[in-house]
């Protein structure tokens, strides 16, 4: 099949890219590391999960402290190539874990837009559009400026918060089963602003946190990756991109319309909410470990729809690859600099230009 | 697939679509096709409304395997409704739709889609996929989710084939015109294999070439492959050539339904659209034609033509559409003219044709001439007739040549005579004789029927209407 062909082909590319990519980036930092050592490096911390223990940590808010149950998972490696130790500490532990940690999310949230984009009809859509990136911020500041501190306390609280308003604006946009694009949009625009008041509310009243806040809301979160974090992201990245990949083929019969997907075929309320759920879920886990990253979701899932055409079945994938590329692009580019800046900040000064650059010289009418 | 192979295909499909009842219905002069045997599609007292809005009421429609039906009626009227309650984007508030037995509302649109195939009045498609891309999501219904369709292949060439837009292929959509992406859309439906098939404006954005030619296919298909058609169509006429049946729906409710020769009357268009008409079978085709006129006006004119033919019927329905009560004659039953205004509800006297005019006749014209406020003449004309309507007064005549655009009307009146004094004109007979004392008052104005209208209020110096 022509489609299976193209999207092997596309994604084999992009995925090796995306490898030349991570070996590149993790050759760079204030110490270099030349490539083969970073390879066998690389391969060295190549592991499958073998075990599941529940250890435990403290949670802590306004003083009192409890202790609560945490998965804690084992590994065993594959390779054992020598590498000299200090390389492979830098490589390994410092400088690996935030490159995949960063392909993740450049994975998850490519993967949403491209979503979002098709679903919503709308070249402005990306994976926040509903309110899913402001929710994150609220739960994510009021646990910086309310000093809530315990196991993924800040993650907890920034995923449930995203999935929290994504739900409500779904629930403001549906009325009598049926939930309009246009509504959702609208209510999602609503729900943004109101949490954006919130979150400068929290903000004034942070104190001696504020940096802390404002790293986070420009994806600053990045450099504090352990391989923990991408432990706990790579599956439900993994486990959602799957499912919207099954969805590729109802994501292309949508472009037509709803009314014309319902004649083809299409539970069109039920793929609506399922897709709608599925991309909150992959994007709040995403901003939740990286902190607020925009335009990732916006302008890579454009770049490849000008690429590979509009047929989601391959353009999902590619735009997850490329998206993963690019974070890790960007993130290098954020900490390889005198000062290291948010990656949020990268992905804005790199990506607003070359999406302006793409509006000029391509005759870009509609998605 | 080679030619030869692909002849034979279309050979072995007409012979098993040569077994189709409504050939046999038809040969055998029985019932309308789709109501002796299991319609396809049953439409059974379906009742809709969007809130307060009630848009079908009680609807009860059927379509049989084979059958071609056009749903005509006004904008607003509710087809697009009808038609989305027969494919299952719409569930009725009350009523019950079969597709093939089964009812569309309690099936999934997955399973309804493989029932009932839709070609959406709309058929832009804003992005970049390709010709075979579009026609390949009609096998959507048949695709599991993980899995793919083994029969997508054969089924979307066959539909690329069977529409003529193997060409187009590899072609973005978006780059085709409205009449190809039309039959590319309507390749879509195809794929999808369905026994039913509802097409809900399929020539809106077409010129009148692909108009033809798209609902040509339709009909074509329905014949080659027995499905249930149903198409909701503005132009009447077209509705009338290529459609089995045709139903009038008005108002949410259906006015009538049947043969295109019965149902399209001038009483039916005249009520459903709310518009006069004059419905007349067309010259080339012999099908209905249905011609709208213009808004009535309001006037108590009572008008007598003389004249024959296309010209006289011009008038005729000028006249009518202006709100004249007209009288015509004598005509032979079978002219245009006489056809038109027994559309129009004119009155008229008939007499056969190549024969003096008898007695009865005579007198009959006479009388309705006495009626009459003003007379109009249409040449040419035999002089007797031409003398009968002579003795009128006023006299509008209506000279038309071969060519219509050079036709004049030619106002004759009585310098003397006004608006004051008309009531007794038909009486008198002083300045009958078209002699030079009628002054030609308008002289060289083309005979479209607006100025044969304006020559008669002229005549009788009414004040023009407002529009005028």
């Amino acid at each position: 099949m022509a489609v299976r062909t193209r999207t092997a082909g596309w994604s084999a590319g992009l995925t090796g890219l995306l490898v030349a990519v991570a070996l590149v980036s993790a050759t760079i930092g204030p110490v270099s590391v030349p490539l083969p050592t970073v390879a066998r490096a690389a391969l060295n911390a190549v592991g499958v999960p073998t075990g599941l223990e529940v250890g435990s940590g403290t949670v802590a808010l306004f003083g009192a402290s409890a202790t609560v149950p945490v998965p804690d998972i084992s590994y065993t490696y594959l390779f054992s190539f020598p590498v000299d130790s200090t390389s492979e500490t830098i490589v390994r532990h410092i400088r690996l874990p935030r490159i995949a940690l960063a392909a993740t999310v450049g994975f998850a949230l490519a993967a949403a837009g491209t979503v979002m984009q098709g679903f919503f009809r709308n070249p402005m859509a990306d994976p926040s559009i509903i309110g899913v990136s402001s929710g994150a911020a609220v739960g994510a500041v009021a646990t910086i400026a309310l000093s809530f501190s315990g196991p993924y306390a800040l993650q907890t609280a920034a995923f449930v918060g995203a999935v929290v308003s994504a739900f409500v604006v779904y629930l403001v946009a549906t009325e009598g089963g049926r939930t309009p694009t246009a509504t959702l949009l609208l209510a999602g625009v609503a729900v943004q602003t109101f949490l954006g008041a919130v979150v400068s509310y929290l903000l004034l009243r942070a104190g001696e946190s504020l940096e802390q806040a404002l790293y986070w809301l420009m994806g600053g979160l990045l450099r504090n990756a352990v391989w923990t974090d991408v432990a706990v992201t790579v599956p439900v990245a993994a486990v959602c991109f799957a499912v919207l990949l099954a969805y590729g083929r109802d994501l292309n019969v949508l472009l037509l319309g709803e009314t014309d997907a319902h004649t083809l075929g299409i539970e069109v309320e039920r793929t609506k909410r399922i897709l709608l759920a599925v991309s909150s879920v992959v994007t709040a886990a995403a901003v939740a470990v990286a902190g607020s990253i925009g335009f990732v979701g916006l302008v890579v899932p454009h770049i490849m729809r000008l690429v590979v055409g509009p047929d989601h079945r391959i353009l999902l994938p590619t735009s997850a690859a490329a998206g993963a590329a690019f974070l890790v692009a960007t993130d290098t580019v954020a900490r390889s600099g005198g000062v290291e800046v948010p990656v949020g900040i990268v992905t804005a000064a790199l990506g607003a230009p070359f999406f302006l650059y793409l509006l000029r010289t391509r005759e870009v009418h509609s998605l | 697939m080679t030619p030869g192979l692909a002849d034979t295909l279309d050979a072995l499909g007409g012979l098993v679509g040569g077994g189709r009842p409504t050939e046999e219905n038809a040969a055998t002069g029985g019932d309308p096709p789709g109501v002796g045997d299991d319609p396809l599609i049953e439409v059974d007292a379906v009742s809709l409304s969007y809130g307060d809005l009630s848009v079908l009421s009680e609807v009860s429609l059927s379509v049989g395997a084979g059958e071609f039906v056009g749903l005509v009626g006004p904008n607003g009227a509710g087809k697009t409704t009808l038609l989305q309650a027969i494919n299952g984007v719409l569930d009725p508030d009350s009523g019950c739709v079969r597709v093939d037995g089964e009812r569309v509302a309690d099936l999934s649109s997955r399973a309804t889609s493989r029932l009932v195939a839709t070609v959406p009045q709309d058929t832009t498609v804003a992005f970049d996929f390709s010709v075979a891309d579009i026609v390949e999501m009609g096998r959507t219904p048949y695709h599991g989710r993980f899995g793919g369709d083994p029969e997508a292949a054969a089924a979307v060439d066959r539909a690329l084939e069977r529409t003529e837009t193997e060409r187009f292929r590899d072609r973005p959509v978006a780059s085709l015109s409205g009449g190809e992406r039309q039959r590319v859309v309507l390749a879509r439906a195809l794929a999808q294999e369905t026994p039913a098939l509802v097409l809900d404006e399929p020539t809106a954005s077409l010129d009148v070439n692909h108009q033809v030619r798209t609902l040509e296919l339709v009909a074509d298909l329905v014949d080659a492959e027995g499905k249930a058609a149903l198409a909701a169509v503005h132009d009447l006429d077209l509705a009338a050539r290529f459609c089995d049946r045709l139903a009038v729906l008005a108002d949410g409710d259906l006015l009538a339904v049947g043969p295109p020769a019965e149902v399209l009357s001038a009483e039916n268009v005249e009520t459903a659209f709310d518009t006069d008409a004059a419905v007349l079978p067309n010259p080339v085709t012999g099908t209905p034609a249905v011609t709208p006129l213009p808004a009535s006006g309001e006037s108590d004119l009572r008008v007598h033509v003389v004249g024959t033919g296309a010209p006289a019927a011009r008038v005729i329905a000028t006249l009518v559409a202006a709100g004249a009560t007209v009288t015509v004659g004598p005509l032979p039953e079978d002219d245009l003219a006489a056809e038109t205004a027994g559309e129009l509800a004119a009155e008229t006297v008939t007499a056969p044709p190549f024969a003096a005019l008898d007695p009865e006749a005579e007198a009959a014209t006479r009388d309705r001439l006495t009626a009459a406020d003003a007379a109009v003449v249409v040449e040419p004309l035999a002089p007797s007739l031409r003398a009968l309507a002579g003795d009128h007064e006023p006299v509008v005549r209506v000279a038309a040549d071969d060519d219509p655009a050079s036709a004049t009307a030619e106002l004759d009146r009585d310098e003397g005579s006004s608006a004051g004094d008309r009531d007794g004109s038909a009486g008198r007979t002083s300045g009958v004789d078209a002699g030079p004392d009628r002054a030609a008052v308008e002289a060289a104005v083309r005979a479209t029927p607006e100025t044969v209208a304006v020559g008669v209020r002229r005549a009788l110096d009414r004040p023009a209407s407002a529009d005028d």
